[in-house]
């Protein structure tokens, strides 16, 4: 199974981009977590150009969606809410609705921010915002506070924000249907 | 097992509804004072009297919901609201009919997302007649009133002025015009 790590943030050190590589270390074998590094290439949602074709980093987009299992999503939080870019993307994944490649998919939010309420709010809007996308929605959330001292090596150095964060990651793994599962052998009635 | 609990006028035969002449819809408060009314079109209801034990059930396609907007029948079947992909059924199979002062009250299981609780509907019933066709025909007319958070269709925004979206009391109503098997 293959989990789809998108960060919110754009920073080079970002945290949330950091709490995402923590999250690939607790994937339980054989998934696995691949980060998608192109948020800052999508353009600006324009229906103009969502058309028969679309801006190629749009389309990765999509593709990287479509082709993942699972979605883990990792937000900052700007001015109470998620950022500009990540919900930008959001929206061009959301097209065409229905039918999009969020409909139905297994989709997490986690955020850390410097503050003390680790996102919250971002988190819950980011959850709003998938849940009108179409998104199987996993009710979960992870605020990870005080992010500039949050880390400890590629753990989280809280303990129990650590075991929280396996314990969605799970918990998202677990929505995913299997993607190579015989199909089941049914008794006879 | 089912049970009449009084004499009833439930007439004897199985009975199917009819898909043109039959209708499935709910209705909803939203923005506070206006009502939403939606249906869906595909569906088949059986009334089975054959043995004096009358049985009222059927399957409702959830797919077909018909409200006329696209982008909102795709968010119906979200997981947000019915989770088409994994609960593609509403199901309903009655545990007693009978006639109180001329009413039908239908008590039954109603399920709904896979979650299946007791519901109370009630309405009228007329005939049977003979259709045009030459055919015997029933005609059932129910109503019930549910809360769809017991049903886990949870859904709901506040609205910036006050009051929420949709209300969480959501009626259900069904017109059948069932016909005779032979």
């Amino acid at each position: 199974m293959r989990v789809l790590g998108i960060s919110g943030s754009l920073r080079r050190d970002s945290h949330n981009t950091r709490l995402l590589r923590v999250a690939a270390q607790v994937v339980p074998p054989p998934h696995e977590l691949e980060l998608f590094d192109g948020l800052k290439d999508v353009p600006p949602y324009d229906e103009d150009d969502d058309r028969d074709s679309v801006p190629a980093a749009a389309q990765r987009l999509r593709d990287a969606i479509a082709d993942a299992d699972a979605v883990l999503i990792a937000t900052p939080e700007y001015n109470s809410s998620l950022p500009g870019q990540l919900k930008n993307a959001l929206d061009w994944a959301s097209r065409p609705f229905p039918g999009n490649a969020l409909q139905n998919k297994p989709v997490a939010v986690i955020g850390a921010s410097t503050g003390m309420f680790g996102a919250v709010w971002a988190q819950a809007e980011a959850r709003k915002v998938l849940g009108a996308t179409g998104a199987r929605v996993v009710d979960v959330e992870l605020p990870v506070p005080h992010a500039e001292e949050a880390f400890a090596g590629d753990r989280l150095a809280d303990a129990e924000l650590h075991e929280n964060l396996a314990r969605i990651v799970d918990e998202l793994t677990a929505q995913a249907p299997p993607t190579a599962a015989p199909e089941p052998v049914r008794a006879a009635a | 097992m089912a049970t009449v609990t009084q004499e009833t006028a439930i007439p004897t035969g199985v009975w199917k509804s009819d898909p043109i002449h039959s209708s499935v819809g709910f209705s909803v408060k939203h923005m506070v004072v206006a009502t939403f009314r939606g249906a869906f079109t595909d569906f088949e209801i059986t009334l089975d009297n054959s043995d004096g034990e009358p049985r009222l059930y059927g399957a409702v396609r959830v797919p077909s919901v018909d409200v006329r907007d696209e982008t909102l029948k795709g968010h119906l079947l979200a997981p947000d609201f019915f989770d088409a992909e994994r609960t593609p059924e509403l199901r309903f199979t009655s545990t007693d009919i009978r006639t109180e002062d001329g009413e039908l009250v239908v008590d039954g299981e109603l399920e709904i997302k896979g979650t299946n609780r007791p519901v109370q509907a009630r309405g009228t019933i007329v005939g049977p007649v003979e259709n045009i066709g030459g055919k015997e025909g029933v005609g059932i007319d129910l109503s019930t009133t549910v809360d769809r958070r017991e049903y886990g269709l949870d859904w709901n925004a506040e609205l910036p002025k006050g009051g929420f979206a949709v209300e969480n009391d959501v009626t259900l109503n069904v017109h059948l015009e069932l016909a005779k098997e032979e």
